[in-house]
């Protein structure tokens, strides 16, 4: 509180003071307090950053870890085919699709003209048919050159460093498990977000409709939800996927019949809180309609327990899924996916390096987002914000 | 002259905020004879309870700490002692009665228990000898029918037998200090005169000494010996009680003292247009009982009330709490539901949908009790004050709508300034007077003001009261007041309607009521609030 507020005599005439300045983005006092407490907080600030970093590089995998050239000049004509899918008899083939990787392509290519490779060149669904020992390989530096003569000699080489490099060795189809791993990354995260996100949006609202409306409305709806969250989701998951081949969106959809309760319950009780209120009655008497009161004076006030919430139902996202591919109840066979790698490693457990790939994999994801949950927290809540 | 039973010399609080160090009370000295009642006088913040929660040791330490001073009880140093020391002293030698009592008792613990738990800890009494001692503390502190009281948990009490069974609590070891903060702050003004009447009868009794820390002057003239004025963490003025009120000499007391609500309200020109007709109004809640939630009886919140409030006058709606006083006020905004006909500007508006009546929404405001509660604390001045405007007056565009904001903090006697401030930076008084510039933005013709300067300091009161007023005067504005506080209600009402038990027990111009009320209650009601004397009429409710 502060009692140096000037108080003016009323003989001065009231003039607005001039709007605030327009800066790049518009922060309000309170959303820059709480910029300044999530920077405060190292390790969230951090967590950001670097999950910023590997999220955004996961967005453009196809440029990381790729079978196709990204750039190609054959003939003096600039081809995508990262993007674009060129049949092979452009190139003298005869696959509908140009294998790039193809020996006798790529010397047509290169005779013609030059490619641009990915850093990783193969994507998540390459097998690497040139593996120097039968899948599951090991990691390429950890082989000797007795082991890569066979392959390097039929490219003229004698050791492992004239092959191709599985970095992180290839799974038990031969398949790169750095490509996977990029890939997987993305698809889960994307998933765990869009699912929390969602599943949030509808939680908020029906909690939300629930607290400020309460009596009937409250009552059905929370009868509903205790019969709905009594429905075992998993068995009904085994069940759906083992009539129909679950693709992305199903899952999605699947899962987020049940993921929206969880945030129903905090968000019912803040709304029930708060709705006494004397601010929201003010603001009744003001003649607001309830959807703007909702919002503009309720929502905020859940947001915080919300926020609270966030990491652990994206992270939750995430793991849900992640052990759905474990079970094999996951995305189609063949995707990229965490959970599918650690299945892998499971069955081949003379090759750690699948095991172990995938689970600091996810241990590094679900930490970061914990850590970036907890700083926004913290920046939210509102006994550290007026210190 | 005898050894003082209490000494606090030199006493500092300091609270730890992160790196910094804020000072709540700054080198104070006091002492308290055996047999006296020591009252601590001082508005909110000034470090009254701070310093009579230091004594027996209970601020949250160690963020709390103190730079300096000692506390001598008879003549040992309480700060020098361990927290197992210290734990012997409270509640044996010194007790506390604090102000909440909807909050000081454990609601799962029956009275016996609670009183008895004390008795067993300190003084190693057995069950049964447990129980009699605290059957006559209940006898002793006045609560009616003490056998059947034993056995109640604290909701079935009444706040006032509640603070009762605290004052019975904490006298349960003949304490020879008894701290009292705040103890009839949350209590009705009949209630709270029987407290002090209690506590004096008690003092005198079992010839114990009292700290005694308030914000009203009225009852520190009535209950004190001795007072010491608080102001900032600071005491500026001590001395007998009577010689304080008589001559104050430091400027802040001689505020203090003149800060009662003064003045009288607007004069009424006699053909002013009826702004709102209501009445009978009814507010019945249902009572439901049984499987099938079979409606078995209502609680009658409001039972036949009407009420006409004119152009430029101001109607004072007194009453205890429970008498539906606010419930009233919310049933003529239509923010609760309720029978009867209320017709607003020649409108009947209590039949229509909440959708239909958000338009007049507009010349019909409100103010309510606490302004700490009443602003939301996310939003700016400026988007409280304009949040009408966004509904109400869709033509205005942003820099119109500033300019409205500005106007209307002006007109309370804000500097507009400071609207893109946030409720936080400003003390309670400017709050109440930001609550008031949100209602006067819309420039109504009807404003319902719910408790506007209870939740206030003395003197804020006096100002918001003025401003009330002077706002009335120049806009003509109709006003109803909702209040318990009878000195506020003298100072703006030319009407006023007595309730109880959601009925008009008496009505009638201000003066003629607060000149010679006729019903026994608005007697008892006027005698408790003016003189704080319980007689026995006042008894009301207990």
């Amino acid at each position: 509180m502060n009692e140096n507020v000037p108080v003016v005599s009323p003989a001065a005439s009231p003039v607005a003071p001039p709007l605030p300045k327009e800066g790049f983005i518009r922060l309000s006092p309170l959303n820059r307090r709480r910029l300044q407490n999530f920077k405060a907080n190292r390790r969230g600030y951090w967590s950001f950053w670097i999950f910023t970093i590997l999220f955004v590089l996961s967005l453009f995998a196809e440029l990381l870890a790729n079978d196709k050239p990204i750039l190609a000049s054959y003939k003096g004509e600039l081809l995508y085919p990262a993007f674009v899918d060129y049949p092979e008899e452009k190139f003298g083939g005869f696959l509908a699709q140009t294998d790039y990787r193809d020996p006798v392509i790529a010397k047509e290519i290169r005779e013609n003209g030059w490619m641009l490779w990915a850093p990783v060149r193969f994507s998540y669904n390459t097998h690497n048919l040139d593996l120097p020992v039968p899948a599951p390989a090991p990691p390429t530096w950890m082989l000797t050159d007795e082991q890569c003569r066979p392959i390097a000699e039929r490219n003229g080489g004698t050791g492992c460093n004239d092959i191709e490099w599985n970095w992180l060795g290839t799974d038990d189809q031969g398949r790169d498990v750095v490509a996977r791993l990029i890939y997987g990354f993305r698809i889960s995260v994307l998933f765990g977000l869009i699912l929390a996100g969602i599943s949030s949006v509808i939680g908020i609202l029906a909690g939300a409709v629930q607290g400020y409306y309460g009596g009937w409305i409250d009552l059905v709806a929370q009868r509903f939800i205790e019969i709905w969250t009594a429905i075992p989701s998993l068995y009904l998951l085994i069940i759906i996927s083992s009539i129909i081949t679950p693709s992305f969106f199903v899952l999605l959809g699947i899962l987020l019949l049940f993921s929206w309760v969880s945030l129903v319950g905090v968000v019912r009780a803040e709304f029930l809180r708060a709705r006494n209120f004397e601010y929201v009655r003010a603001a009744r008497a003001l003649g607001l309609s309830n959807a703007t009161i909702m919002f503009k004076h309720l929502l905020p006030n859940a947001m915080v327990a919300t926020l609270t919430f966030m990491p652990f139902i994206i992270n939750g996202s995430i793991t849900t899924l992640t052990s759905l591919d474990f079970l094999g109840f996951g995305l189609p066979p063949g995707s990229p996916s965490l959970g599918e790698l650690l299945a892998q490693g499971k069955a081949n457990l003379q090759a750690p390096w699948l095991g172990l790939a995938g689970f600091f994999v996810i241990a590094l994801m679900l930490s970061l987002l914990i850590f970036i949950g907890e700083a926004v927290r913290d920046a939210f809540d509102p006994r550290k914000t007026f210190r | 002259m005898t050894e003082p039973l209490l000494s606090v010399q030199d006493l500092s609080v300091a609270f730890r905020q992160g790196e910094r160090d804020t000072l709540a009370v700054d080198r104070i000295s006091f002492d308290i004879m055996p047999g006296e009642t020591v009252a601590l006088v001082g508005e909110s913040g000034s470090g009254k309870s701070v310093s009579a929660l230091s004594v027996l040791k209970l601020l949250p330490y160690p963020s709390a700490h103190h730079p300096s001073g000692r506390i001598l009880f008879k003549g040992q140093d309480l700060m020098g002692l361990s927290e197992n020391e210290m734990r012997r002293v409270r509640g044996n030698d010194i007790t506390m009665v604090f102000q909440e009592p909807m909050t000081s008792l454990n609601p799962l613990h029956t009275i016996d228990r609670q009183i008895g738990e004390i008795l067993k800890l300190h003084r190693g009494l057995s069950e049964k000898d447990a129980r009699a001692r605290t059957l006559e503390l209940l006898h002793l502190v006045g609560i009616r029918d003490a056998e059947s009281r034993l056995t109640a948990y604290p909701h079935q009490l009444s706040g006032g037998q509640r603070q009762r069974v605290m004052i019975a609590m904490a006298l349960a070891n003949e304490p020879d200090l008894f701290i009292a903060d705040e103890p009839t702050t949350a209590l009705d003004v009949t209630v709270q005169a029987q407290i002090l009447k209690l506590l004096a009868e008690l003092k005198s009794k079992l010839g114990m000494s009292m700290l005694f820390i308030t914000h009203d002057l009225g009852i520190v003239r009535k209950i004190a010996d001795r007072v010491c004025v608080m102001l900032d963490g600071k005491i500026v003025e001590h001395g007998p009680t009577a010689e304080v009120f008589d001559n104050p000499r430091h400027a802040y007391t001689q505020r203090l003292l003149a800060a009662e609500p003064k003045g009288r309200a607007n004069p009424l020109p006699a053909d002013a247009p009826t702004i709102v007709e209501a009445g009978p109004i009814k507010v019945w809640f249902p009572i439901k009982r049984g499987f099938f939630q079979r409606t078995v009886g209502h609680v009658k919140a409001v039972d036949g009330v009407s009420l006409s409030v004119r152009r430029g006058e101001t109607v004072g709606v007194v009453g205890e709490s429970g008498s539906g006083k606010t419930t009233l006020g919310l049933a003529i905004l239509r923010l609760v539901q309720s029978e009867g006909p209320i017709v607003f500007l020649g409108n009947r508006i209590d039949g229509l949908r909440a959708r239909e009546i958000r338009p007049m929404r507009k010349n019909l405001q409100v103010v309510f009790q606490d302004p700490y509660g009443s602003l939301s604390p996310r939003m700016s001045i400026a988007e409280i004050v304009e949040e009408g405007l966004l509904v109400q007056d869709k033509g205005l565009n942003y820099r119109q709508r500033r300019d409205v904001v500005a106007k209307a903090l002006h007109d309370v006697g804000l500097d507009p300034a400071t609207m893109d401030r946030y409720p936080h930076e400003f003390s309670g008084g400017q709050r109440q007077r930001i609550a008031i510039a949100r209602a006067m933005a819309l420039e109504p013709q009807f404003i319902m003001l719910d408790e506007p300067t209870s939740a206030l300091d003395m003197s804020v009161q006096a100002q918001i009261v003025e401003l009330l007023r002077d706002l009335q005067k120049r806009r003509d504005l109709a006003y109803m007041f909702i209040s318990h506080d009878l000195k506020v209600v003298r100072a703006l009402a030319n009407h006023v309607i007595v309730m109880q038990n959601g009925k008009v027990v008496e009505e009638g111009p201000a003066e003629s009521i607060f000149a010679a009320p006729r019903t026994e209650y608005t007697q008892a009601l006027f005698a408790a609030a003016f003189n704080l004397e319980a007689d026995g009429a006042a008894t009301v409710r207990q």
